[in-house]
């Protein structure tokens, strides 16, 4: 290709601008290929924002006019927004609590991934001993494991181990079923593959020198790891954590399966709710969605760069 | 360190290995075990949750050949239209200088859940055109409304003038409105990693094809597909596991009603609304099975890394 195109450069010559009706011909060209480019262009981005617009402006209008007129008429003079959709879905539709809960569910489970991760893929990537490569492997092939089909043993494991304690503070029991420990156990566990594989490619790319001189220097593991490694990292585990907060923050069917008690439930699990007893009330849908979009928006915006960064270098799962 | 004791690498993998172990490897054996077994797991039934599956003798009820086609129809078009659109935003977008603005405006759906798009979506495709946005744009332009998650019950449109009925299954109304939506959120992925690949190609390779009177399609053609094809294959690839593994969009939008079950939302209803966790795990194993391959060709490229990193 790059041969033909050395080739091409001796035989071709060079557009040529300077000859008459080149202005012309470069406002056809520009008329030709630039302004289908920007239509093309600003058209998907405007259907691609559309629907969360629509959402974002009815959940600022009444029930009446939900039900009556399209969204996009919320923009015709007599302006009439309101704040009694988010007031109603906060205090009577369990919103408020259930914000609460995905937050409790989020953060920890977060922190647990990145700590357990951390300390395996250090071993995975400065430690020697036997199966070292077949045990990585068969982490990161955990990967693919449909997350469904390790849910009904899960929950049968747990219908067994769940004592009947409630858990102080934060409700639920103690552990197993209807928990909150239960389920941030099993979503550490569901994030660990691609937590783990990421953490050993970043470890194993530091520079060894640096790692080495500090054993040499006669530092143990912890010194090395949290002094040298765990520093060294904060970019990725800035975009893993990023990542994970995400996924499970927006995670539905851990929760469904794990959480049988209401008070428990996250934003997604109670919105799933909400449509089956609301199918067409959109004043409560949209503002409940919206609700719980905050958060990811708020992320997303803020840490656009780690965010994509995180994508890059493979932090997307199912 | 020099000196580690021989235990000192296990008790760093400690937590890990227990975790993996009860919440993936153990599952992963303890359903293949139940899928060889009657509804609550007590009774050996050999493979006749397997046959149910292949025989699909309520379709009624558990339709499980409309959702494996279905399923397959996801992959191809979801993986297809993911790819190719988010290409093709890509390489306009890297054209512009608004580049990062058009982008964002196309990501944003990567970062709210599933649950989230699909209130946004069931009230795009809402029935009444002075409710559903797609319905009023319809009847802007003259058509009739459709009710696009309902084909089964949906008057005639001009979107269906086919009519729904006499169209092959899984290809159903219903479905690509569903698909659009999956689209809707997984391009952005498409176009981000992409477009990364896209910046990494030299920008001197494609002066000099330009200064040879290349056209910008040749160019697209011959030199960005040729060099993106192994980013394009990893996209693909998470796209396709998204594709097998989809769940929370189908169960909040429809339900699965209407014949849009995919695997995961019959595995779902077969296990824990039925109770039947034979059928339920055996659905489970086909999903597992339908990985597998992908699974092999991912450790593949993965060791490919290891040995040139």
């Amino acid at each position: 290709m790059a041969e033909e195109a050395r080739r091409g450069r001796i035989t071709m010559a060079p557009p040529s601008t300077k000859e008459a009706g080149g202005l012309l011909r470069r406002f056809l060209q520009w008329m030709g290929t630039r302004v289908p480019l920007h239509v093309a262009l600003i058209g998907l981005a405007i259907i691609w924002s559309v629907p969360t617009i629509a959402l974002l402006v009815s959940s600022f209008r009444t029930p009446q006019a939900i039900a009556s007129s399209g969204w996009w008429n919320a923009f015709k003079p007599t302006f009439h927004f309101t704040f009694a959709n988010y007031q109603n879905v906060l205090q009577h539709r369990g919103m408020a609590r259930a914000f609460v809960n995905s937050l409790v569910i989020s953060v920890p489970v977060t922190l647990l991934v990145i700590l357990v991760a951390a300390l395996a893929a250090y071993a995975f990537s400065w430690m020697r001993f036997p199966g070292r490569g077949g045990l990585f492997l068969l982490t990161v092939g955990m990967l693919v494991v449909p997350l469904q089909m390790t849910l009904i043993p899960v929950l049968r494991l747990y219908v067994r181990f769940t004592p009947n304690i409630t858990m102080p503070l934060i409700g639920g029991n103690v552990f197993g079923v209807s928990s909150f420990p239960g389920i941030w156990l099993a979503h550490t566990a569901y994030g660990l593959p691609l937590a783990v594989y990421l953490l050993r490619n970043f470890f194993g790319s530091l520079p060894r020198d640096l790692i080495e001189s500090a054993y040499l220097d006669g530092a143990s593991d912890l010194g090395v790891f949290f002094r040298i490694i765990l520093p060294l990292s904060v970019p990725a585990l800035g975009a893993l954590a990023i990542f994970q907060f995400l996924w499970v923050w927006n995670d539905l069917l851990v929760a469904l399966t794990l959480l049988g008690n209401p008070q428990l439930y996250p934003l997604t699990v109670n919105i799933t709710n909400l449509v089956n007893s609301f199918g067409s009330n959109y004043q409560v849908l949209t503002a409940a969605a919206f609700v719980s979009m905050v958060v990811p928006l708020f992320i997303f915006f803020a840490l656009q760069r780690y965010f994509v960064e995180g994508l890059l270098t493979g932090a997307v799962k199912g | 360190m020099i000196g580690r004791r021989w235990w000192v690498p296990w008790l760093w993998l400690s937590p890990a290995l227990v975790l993996l172990g009860v919440f993936l490897v153990y599952p992963s054996i303890d359903t293949l075990r139940r899928s060889f077994y009657g509804p609550s797991s007590s009774n050996f039934v050999g493979l006749s949750n397997y046959k149910f599956i292949i025989d699909n003798p309520a379709p009624l009820v558990t339709d499980t050949h409309s959702a494996i086609l279905n399923n397959v129809m996801w992959l191809v078009l979801f993986t297809g239209l993911c790819v190719a659109v988010g290409l093709g935003i890509a390489v306009l977008a890297s054209r512009v200088r608004y580049e990062s603005v058009a982008k964002s405006a196309i990501f944003v759906p990567m970062a709210i859940s599933f649950v989230a798009a699909s209130v946004i979506w069931r009230f795009m495709y809402e029935y009444n055109p002075h409710v559903g946005t797609l319905n009023a744009f319809i009847t802007y332009l003259g058509g009739h409304p459709t009710a696009w998650l309902q084909n089964n019950l949906s008057p005639q449109a001009w979107l269906t003038s086919r009519g729904p009925r006499t169209l092959p299954e899984p290809i159903q109304i219903n479905n690509f409105a569903l698909i659009a939506v999956g689209v809707w959120i997984w391009t952005g992925f498409a176009m981000v990693v992409l477009s990364a690949g896209l910046k990494g190609i030299s920008s001197e390779m494609l002066e000099a094809a330009r200064v040879d009177g290349a056209n910008e399609w040749q160019i697209f053609r011959r030199i960005i597909i040729p060099v993106l094809s192994p980013t394009i294959a990893v996209v693909a690839t998470t796209l396709v596991i998204q594709a097998l593994k989809l769940f929370d969009l189908v169960w909040v939008m429809s339900g699965g009603a209407f014949k849009t079950d995919v695997i995961a939302t019959l595995f779902f209803r077969e296990s824990f609304l039925f109770g039947n966790f034979g059928v339920g795990s055996a659905l489970a194993i086909v999903l597992l099975l339908a990985v597998v391959p992908i699974m092999v060709v991912s450790i593949r490229r993965f060791q490919f890394q290891e040995e040139t990193r």
